[in-house]
């Protein structure tokens, strides 16, 4: 399978994901520069962490009007997977392909440290390699993580089993003092309604080494090579 | 007309004036007044430092470039280099806290980038005053968001750092900002001006009018005026300078330029004149050409400005075009401003009319160099005296252990650290919380260590000791991970050099640093120089701080500080004295700052140093923390909680027979604790013996208290929460 990153002004992250595919999992990936048109042979888009074009205004908000945006809006109505960590998750829900909002954190101050995270939902290509229920710990660095949806919004992805990723302590529990930014329902990470774009705020490519603390980031990115290799990708190959 | 009056506010004195005029041959007019200014700053200048700087060794085997360029360089193996440097931001973050430091880690990443090197890692060392000070909460949280805003967004990760508090800093708090940086070094670029006929062309952001002479501000002493001197202080824009560094690495990727340098103190102005100076040649420049944020400026305020994100760069003739091009793709500005000149002469037009013609020698080399006068402070006798049967033996030693892990300089520093990104570019093996943080280079075997240390108080009650002390800390936090130094960087705050105390107090620092530098094998490649920390009269504890870059030949082979499993034998590497001057237990228990430091012993201290390297290396070392801040106790107690898992406890025996505060709290050097399987504690022994370093077992790591002899007994869980809180718990009490 062929991967994309992009590169927005203000990436940070993008040599972070780029390595870990390449280096870490040997996987055919390419930077794709924001102002050119999306690769038709590209199987998973990454929208990478940072703070594209400076995130001066609401993050992401820049983002979603650079030209390759169109295409990764197309690309996604047609199935093709997209991934958004961190930046590219608020760049996700400001595009409108991933609902819900990211805001400020409850503490006001940016947040680094590790995180425990549980696998809610595996029937997705993002965690299929995961067990329900499953603990992974990733890291969280952000300044605006804080994920919010108003009480239909967040009925309705309940229903829809789009929480792939809450934040819980040591024993898997969903407790505040878990919560590093005062998400909503301790959420992390969601889909979209046809579960083939995936946002979240920590950063599986922080974590695909023992030597950096922890090898968990792989369970999505080997999930997602699992869900291309079944051939998955006809869905969307145009 | 230039009257005395205009002069003086430029900070220049009458001598000064006398000999700009008599370079010149004629009076300067006003740009070239504040031309002069400027490049005769102390800032810039060096010229109350520069005959002590040159008593610091800055050669070595693995020394690339030493100091004189924008940052220092050293080999790292497989065609690598590193490349650093640090700097003060200290004036402009007390003015203004968050775009005084982030405009520090600005200016810093540019330092380094403008090499040709990837920034990889950043360290800052940062101190303030007490916290019964009322600003003292205000200019923390400001100086961390301002770090973390700049450092985090332009995807640098800070790995590590110090912080300090003490009341000599209640009015000039220091900031030094620290990066290093990754380059080929068959790709290593300087700022030089060669090539007559050259073009010279400017990048980045647009110049305003903020920040000019910041210079000159950051070369004067403080007042109750300062708060008046806002204006000066820069504000950063880091997405600019994102794409300015991502900008010139691509630059860099081809052979466009000659050289490159960044505008940072005394913005084009210094950026044009150390590199004509550099290259033998002179420079012109309209300055009409020069991109601008508002209309209206006039020559001396676009020579002076220190708008942030901007580079200059000299370019191979015919080329211009396609320099334009690599930045159009970032969207930012490239002009030709000017002209590398064979007359070595520094030239300014305005619209084709000439407002500067100074010769660039009378800017850089004949710039004043005083030898100012120096004189052992008087108190310092009385200030040394320190009778320890005077001080009373606490009645409980277990409290003040408490005390002292609840002190903010020992206290965790998560509340700081968690703010910074510390993970990006994902090579961080060990971050913040250790005796120095390691990162990987991806596709080699080897790893770097990096650490900043000082301490301002050992330099207050003896300059020359404390200037080792640094020197020897630092190689020591580098030696606990397993890294041996290759190089280091270091800021030098102190007061007014106007003060012939304070010129003393550098004198001594100085020699001290030179006498560890030489024994323990590392040069000086780098380093910047910040005098007139002082506020009404009254200048901060002289305080050098070290910044120290290691190498280990595997990265996979590091320790951490933390003990990793029961059983484990707790060995101590060197020897305990019966001394507490200077140390935090007489200021937290005893509100005192007396003394003399601690003794020192440099070939000891190297002893110490290798065995602990190649017992490292030999990988029989579960854990390795050096003894500074709080003394053996201390130590001990953040080997059992300072970890990211559950603490651990340890049952210790210490056999010397000596007051049981020294023997706990004590800081003598030297000391590094260890733990190893009790299989490899002969292996150890050996090990040390071979270095000629004292070594003895002092107990075992296992259940959940700490206990020292009767001494303390006491739950690790109960001595982790009282540091892991400790920062925190004052800073929302304000």
């Amino acid at each position: 399978m062929r991967w994309g990153v992009i590169v927005f002004p203000g990436s940070c992250d993008d040599h972070d994901v780029y390595d870990c595919l390449k280096r870490v999992l040997k996987q055919k990936v390419e930077f794709l520069w924001h102002k050119d048109r999306l690769n038709r042979n590209i199987d998973c888009v990454v929208l990478p962490g940072g703070f594209s074009y400076g995130d001066y205004l609401r993050c992401g908000a820049m983002g979603r009007f650079s030209p390759i945006m169109q295409d990764v809006v197309e690309f996604a109505g047609r199935g093709g997977l997209v991934l958004g960590t961190c930046n590219g998750f608020q760049t996700l829900c400001e595009a409108g392909l991933l609902p819900g909002a990211l805001v400020r954190n409850a503490s006001l101050q940016f947040v680094c440290r590790p995180v425990h995270l549980r696998v809610e939902e595996t029937d997705t290509p993002f965690t299929s390699a995961a067990k329900k229920g499953q603990l992974l710990k990733l890291p969280v660095k952000h300044g605006e993580g804080c994920y919010y949806a108003d009480d239909v919004l967040l009925k309705r992805l309940q229903k829809n089993r789009q929480v792939l990723l809450r934040y819980v302590d040591a024993k898997g529990r969903p407790v505040p003092g878990a919560n590093p930014n005062g998400s909503i329902d301790n959420i992390a990470g969601v889909c979209n309604e046809g579960r083939n774009v995936f946002g979240l705020m920590p950063h599986p490519e922080d974590a695909c080494e023992k030597i950096l603390g922890s090898d968990d980031g792989l369970k999505i990115f080997s999930s997602i090579i699992a869900a291309c290799g079944k051939g998955e990708k006809k869905a969307w190959a145009g | 007309m230039l009257t005395p009056e205009i002069v003086a506010a430029h900070g220049l004195t009458d001598e000064e004036y006398r000999k700009i005029v008599d370079l010149l041959g004629r009076e300067p007019n006003y740009t070239e007044l504040g031309v002069f200014s400027v490049m005769w700053s102390e800032h810039c200048s060096y010229k109350s430092s520069k005959p002590f700087l040159k008593r610091l060794p800055t050669k070595g085997k693995a020394v690339i470039q030493g100091p004189g360029e924008n940052a220092g360089i050293v080999d790292i193996g497989n065609g690598l280099a590193a490349v650093f440097k640090m700097e003060s931001h200290n004036h402009p973050s007390f003015i203004e806290p968050y775009q005084g430091a982030a405009t520090g880690v600005g200016g810093i990443l540019r330092d380094v980038f403008t090499m040709g090197a990837r920034p990889v890692a950043s360290l800052n060392s940062l101190r303030f005053g007490s916290f019964d000070h009322p600003r003292t909460r205000y200019l923390l949280s400001g100086v961390v968001a301002g770090i973390g805003g700049y450092g985090n967004s332009i995807g640098v990760p800070t790995v590590g750092g110090e912080v300090f508090f003490d009341e000599s800093y209640n009015a000039n708090i220091l900031v030094n900002a620290f990066t290093l940086g990754i380059a080929k070094k068959r790709r290593i670029f300087k700022g030089r001006a060669t090539g007559v006929g050259n073009p010279v062309i400017y990048v980045g952001a647009k110049t305003g009018r903020d920040g000019i002479h910041g210079a000159t501000m950051a070369s004067e002493s403080f007042s109750e005026e300062s708060e008046k001197k806002r204006p000066t202080v820069q504000v950063g824009d880091p997405f600019t300078e994102k794409l300015l560094l991502e900008a010139c690495l691509d630059l860099m990727k081809t052979d466009l330029i000659v050289g490159i340098q960044d505008m940072g103190a005394a913005g084009l102005t210094s950026s044009s004149v150390e590199m004509a100076e550099r290259g033998g040649t002179g420079v012109e420049l309209e300055l009409g050409r020069v991109p601008l944020r508002e209309a209206g400026m006039t020559p001396y305020e676009i020579l002076l400005s220190e708008s942030q994100e901007r580079m200059l760069l000299v370019a191979k003739k015919g080329r211009e075009e396609q320099v334009k091009k690599i930045f159009q793709r970032w969207d930012l500005d490239a002009v030709v401003i000017g002209k590398v000149t064979k007359d070595r002469i520094y030239r300014a037009l305005f619209n084709g009319v000439e407002v500067a013609r100074i010769p660039v020698a009378a800017l850089t080399s004949e710039a004043p160099v005083y030898h100012r006068p120096m004189e052992r402070p008087a108190a310092l006798d009385e200030l040394q005296r320190l009778d320890l049967d005077t001080i009373p033996a606490p009645a409980d030693v277990a409290t003040a252990l408490k005390l002292l892990l609840d002190s903010p300089n020992i206290a965790s520093k998560e509340w700081v650290y968690r703010q910074y990104d510390h993970l990006v570019r994902s090579n961080t093996v060990v971050g913040p919380s250790a005796d120095a943080a390691v990162i990987r280079i991806k596709g080699v075997k080897q790893g770097l260590a990096l650490t900043v240390d000082g301490n301002g108080r050992y330099c207050f009650l003896d300059p020359y000791v404390g200037g080792i002390l640094a020197v020897a800390e630092a190689a020591r936090n580098l030696a606990a991970v397993g890294a041996r130094p290759l190089g280091l960087s270091d800021c030098l705050n102190f007061g007014s050099p106007e003060r012939p105390e304070v010129m003393w107090q550098f004198s001594q620092v100085i020699e001290g640093m030179r006498d560890a530098c030489v024994v323990l094998g590392v040069p000086v490649v780098s380093g910047n120089v910040s005098f007139y920390n002082e506020t009404d009269g009254v200048p901060i504890f002289p305080t050098p701080t070290i910044a120290m870059v290691g190498i280990l030949p595997r990265v996979e082979r590091h320790v951490t500080p933390w003990f990793k499993a029961a059983g484990d034998i707790v060995v101590l590497l060197g020897r305990t004295r019966e001394e507490l001057g200077g140390s935090e237990y007489l200021k937290i228990v005893h509100g005192l700052v007396k003394g003399t430091p601690p003794w020192i012993d440099l070939r000891l201290e190297r002893a110490v140093q290798h065995a602990c390297l190649k017992a490292i290396e030999k990988g029989i070392v579960r854990s390795a923390h050096d003894v500074s801040d709080g003394g053996l106790a201390v130590a001990l107690a953040e080997c059992c909680i300072a970890g990211p898992y559950k603490p651990l406890g340890a049952r210790i025996e210490l056999r010397e027979m000596m007051r049981a505060d020294a023997l706990l709290f004590g800081e003598s050097q030297s000391r590094i604790v260890v733990s190893v399987k009790e299989e490899d504690l002969e292996r150890l022994k050996q090990i040390a013996a071979q270095e000629g370093a004292p070594v003895q077992a002092i107990g075992e790591v296992g259940g959940s208290r700490l206990s020292i002899q009767q001494l303390v007994q006491l739950p690790v869980e109960e001595l982790r929460s009282i540091w892991a809180h400790g920062l925190e718990r004052r800073l929302k009490e304000g």
